[in-house]
Parts: structure tokens; sequence; C-alpha cells
């Protein structure tokens, strides 16, 4: 038997779907894919580009899902169109993952929880944070709509073996911090293109006491550093978290000790305060210790970054028993419809309405300037969602901080950037 | 092919929400694609660029979300070459897919200023600055990318492979 070469769980992962017994950095595979996604933004030109192709059918009608989840409940007419076109495109071709609202969630909340994405695979998805579900230990990456028509048809695609950085974080986290703060951090650290076209691989002690909901958190906003794929080793957290949703059988792959990463950092996370990036970058991050005075006029608790139940928990445990000030909206934002009938079965809804917050019906919204919070001119946000770029949430003279969702429902309740401390 | 256009010059991590605003996410017409092109960090652009005119950027062209809406309103807007220091990944798989040519070469970026004239030879790689004289080689393809750009995207070359199976 031959010796294999060591390797990445990244490399592993891409090896196994390329029929390979190795794959090196920087090679062009062909890989088989376990499952494809595509939104209502990104599918109707996916599905314009896969009518192209002279197939009948998809490759798998169980490994796609098509998630009305960006404009939905449908915010105008054209936006109704384009999820018209995927519902008929998922009818006609027997999609089987396909939800109505009042079904759907925001896609990378909705995925892992319905155990349709899980360790070992491969994931392409017409949406950059498809890279979240690195947090089960797949490799799993955004592409376009026209990669995904052909993933659609083919069940393979074209990879680049990426070269991956290996994050070690060890120490206590402080109270109220948590991934969204290692991960502003981390991208404070190496910047919006520090990991481009690599794999970032989150690593060490401070990681193994990370909650699934925090992994996520991390994992997907990898491609803010400009990653490929940000991936987590399967531990007793992921199997619990998986058991109880898989249908199907995976494979775990772990890093082999001696494999090569093209950078190794080590983060001491017990100095890590709680993070704010200001506009316009993720990576323009700032302990809270150094904001100033800022006073806000909106505050965005969700998206597919933290809108999971721990984030809400999180912020209710802020808003329990406060109001929020009067000179801002805050809206509330469950990642899925669990989360949602949760937060109303557990009181968390009553503690938000009570405290004079919105809580929406799940939706990527605001996060995009889409509807359901859209930004005037001057208007100050802060959001737990993933990007502050020019316009992100609405005018192009608006501006998006981002943070935990302890920073958001305490900035809420100030009517200022600021933390649970200051309350 | 060689290209001979009008440059627009952008700075850094023109992200995919500067090239086209969610906003204007609610249709996939190459057109009203075309006409928000850039709007946020450049109103002047949808109204000026010719077709021909050539983007230069600096780093990470491209970054933020996964929407094939950019390239293909950069595309629509009759833009026939881009060119910057390094691009995102998937603005990158993006562009080769809809057959939108860009090339990366940090010389000819820092070199170049806005309302120059470039002429590109696409398939050599060379970059030609026509107001200095001053000529710079882009990082070339490798084959798997140049067959897929040859077909003229994604599309084209994998219902030719799937055709040559069928036969």
């Amino acid at each position: 038997m031959s010796e294999s070469l060591p390797m990445t769980m990244a490399q592993k992962i891409l090896a196994a779907h390329a029929g390979r017994e190795s794959v090196q950095v920087g090679e062009l595979i062909d890989v088989r894919v376990d499952f494809v996604l595509a939104n209502d933004i990104t599918a109707p030109i996916a599905i314009r580009e896969f009518a192209k192709l002279g197939v009948d059918h998809v490759f798998d009608r169980e490994r796609i899902a098509l998630v009305p989840d960006h404009f939905t409940p449908n915010k105008d007419i054209k936006s109704a169109e384009q999820v018209k076109l995927m519902r008929e495109f998922a009818h006609q071709q027997g999609i089987v993952h396909y939800w109505e609202i009042g079904r759907v969630g925001i896609e990378h909340a909705l995925l892992p929880e319905q155990g349709l994405v899980l360790p070992g695979d491969v994931v392409v998805g017409a949406d950059s944070h498809t890279c979240t579900y690195g947090a089960v230990g797949a490799f799993a990456t955004g592409m376009g709509s026209t990669d995904i028509a052909v993933a659609m048809a083919m069940g393979r695609i074209w990879m680049r073996v990426p070269e991956t950085i290996k994050f070690i974080y060890r120490g206590k986290l402080r109270p109220w911090v948590g991934g969204k703060d290692l991960i502003l951090y981390t991208i404070g650290l190496i910047g919006v293109d520090g990991a481009l076209y690599k794999a970032m691989e989150f690593t060490g002690p401070t990681i193994e006491e990370l909650s699934m909901d925090g992994r996520f958190t991390m994992a997907n906003m990898a491609i803010e550093a400009g990653a490929k794929a940000g991936l987590f080793a399967v531990d007793a957290k992921t199997e619990a978290y998986v058991a109880e949703r898989a249908q199907r059988p995976y494979t775990s792959y772990f890093s082999d000790p001696e494999a090569e990463y093209g950078q190794v950092i080590e983060i001491d996370a017990s100095t890590i305060e709680l993070q704010v990036a200001f506009p316009h970058l993720p990576s323009n991050t700032r302990p809270l210790s150094q904001v100033d005075h800022i006073e806000i006029d909106q505050v965005v608790i969700g998206s597919c970054t933290n809108g999971r139940w721990s984030d809400l928990l999180q912020a209710a445990k802020i808003l329990r028993g406060r109001k929020v000030h009067p000179n801002v909206r805050c809206i509330v934002i469950p990642g899925t419809q669990q989360i949602y009938l949760r937060a109303v079965r557990e009181g968390l809804a009553e503690i938000f309405i009570e405290a004079g917050a919105v809580l929406s019906t799940p939706t990527c919204g605001p996060c995009l300037g889409g509807h359901m919070g859209v930004l005037a001119a001057g208007e100050r946000c802060v959001s737990t969602t993933n990007r502050n770029f020019v316009g992100r949430m609405g005018h192009v003279e608006s501006e998006v901080y981002l943070a935990g969702p302890a920073v958001a429902a305490a900035s809420a309740v100030l009517g200022y950037i600021g933390g649970p401390d200051q309350l | 092919m060689s290209i001979r256009g009008r440059v627009w010059k952008y700075g850094d991590n023109v992200d995919t929400d500067a090239i086209i605003p969610a906003r204007y996410l609610n249709t996939s017409s190459e057109k009203e694609l075309a006409a928000h092109c850039m709007e946020d960090i450049d109103p002047s652009f949808a109204r000026e660029v010719k077709a021909g005119d050539i983007i230069v950027a600096g780093r990470n062209f491209g970054c933020g979300s996964s929407r094939e809406h950019a390239p293909v309103a950069i595309k629509a807007s009759g833009v026939a070459c881009v060119i910057a220091e390094t691009f995102a990944r998937i603005f990158f798989r993006n562009a080769i897919n809809i057959g939108l040519p860009i090339l990366e070469c940090p010389e000819a970026v820092q070199a170049t200023e806005a309302g120059q004239t470039l002429e590109v030879d696409l398939a050599k790689g060379i970059i030609r600055n026509l107001d200095t004289g001053q000529e710079f080689r882009a990082v070339p393809y490798p084959d798997f990318m140049l067959a897929i750009i040859d077909a003229g995207g994604l599309i084209e070359y994998t219902r030719r492979k799937l055709q040559q199976a069928r036969s």
C-alpha cells in the first residue's frame, strides 16, 4: 500500500469527492457534489442557464434545495415573479426541498437544521454564505448561478484545491463574547482578502467550547475574509447536532497532524472584547472599549449569521424587562420557523414585543437592503448581519455597524453603540 | 482578440453591492442591471460608459455576494474587460463562466489612470497603455479555464462536453 501524503480536512473531503487518494493544493479537480442550493435571487438565472444545457432532469431531485428567503414574503411584483419561476421549476423537476413562506427559513439556518448538509459533504450554493456549512465539517462554498446550473445538471463541478490557513484559538471567552466577536476579530486581523482563494480551519480549545450556533456564525463569515470555505473538525457537539437530523450516512474527515498549512495563526481569545465592524468593511473592526458615542436609528438581530436560537436567547436576556430606546427601531428576525416557534413557546417573543421590538417572519430582507428595514440617508444601524458595504442596507449614505447579538440588543436599549455592561 | 478602450479606475475591494446594489436584484434583465451598474460608488458610470471601455481596479475586485448579476451588469454595460490586482474568488468564476474577460495584473493597475486608453490582447494577456507606451503581461490562465473562455462560457463548454459524451 502506498503511503498517503498528509492532508488537511479540506483536501481530504475534496479528494474523496474527486475519486482520488490525495489532492494537492492548487490542483484543478472535478468533484462530485452532495448538495446544491440556490435562492430567489440566484435561482432564476441558474434555471435560465440550466435550460440552455439541453439536459432534461436535475442530477438528483433530493439533493437540491431552492430557498425563497431573500425578498420573501414577496416584497414586490418582480420578486413574486422570481419566486414563481423558482416554484414552477421545483414542481416541474420534482425538487423535494422547496418551501413556501410559513415553512421556509433563511437558507443557511434552514439547511443544517433540516439535516440536509452533513459532515464530509461537498456543498455548492448560489449564495456566498454557503460556507456556513463548514460548521458541521462540510466543504461548502458559494458560487454564481451559472456554476450552480451546471452543478444541478451534472452533480459535479470544477474546483481548485485551496491552501488552508489554520487558526488556533486559546483561552476562555469573556462574558457575552461569542462566535461573531471571534470572527470579526479574525477578519480585522487578516483583512477582507486575507484568506482569498483559501480555506480557513478554525481550531483550538476555545473552539472546542464554542456552541454549534457560534461555529455557524464563524463559518458563515469566512467569505468576508475572501475565503472559499471555513471549516471545523467534527466533534461530540457536531455529532449531537447532526445525529438527530441526518437522514443519510455521512463521513467525517480530520486534518492530519502533519498536514501542510499555508499559515498558522494563533489567537489568545481571552483578550478579545466585544467587537464592532465600522462602515464600510467587515474588517474595519474595533473593540467595544474603543467605540465613541455613536447614536443609532436601527438595530437588526437576525440573518444567516446570527438568527439562530442562541443569538435570540442572548438578545432576550438583555431586552428582558427593558425598553428599546425611543429613537431606535429594533427588528428581530428568527432564522427559521422552528426557531420562531421556540421563541414563542419559551417566552422570547413576549420579551421582544414588550421591549418594543419588531418580531419578523424569517427573511434575509434588511441584511441586503431588500425590505423589512431599509435605511434612509444618514441613518445608522447596528446589525448582527455580515456586510456593511456602502449602501448595503439601503441609502448610499446610510451606515451599518456589524456586531454580535449582545452589542446589538444593548445598543437598541441605549440608543447608541454599547454593550450589556453599559446598561 | 484585441480590445482598445478608455479606462474607468477604481480602488481596492469594489464589492458586488457597489457593482450592482441588491435593491435591483428583483430582476435578471441585463439591460436593467446595466442601467444601475456602479451606481452607489460612481453615479456617472452607467450614464457615460461606452462599449469597449475597460475597468481597472485594485485588490479583491468583486468581493461580497455570489450574485452573477455583478459581472452580467458590467458586461451588459459594454465593458470589454476588467483588469484588477486580484479578483474575489466567486466573481472570478462568474466572470469566466459568463464570458466577461478579466485579467489579473497588479503592475498594469498601478501604472494606469482613469481616462487613459489601454489596448489589451486577451489571448496573449498583454496590456498596453497607449498614453504612456508601457506594456504589461497579465497572469496567464490555466489551460482548463482557457477552454471555458474559448467556448464562450461554462454553459457552452458543458453543452459541448455533453454532446461529445452522447455521440
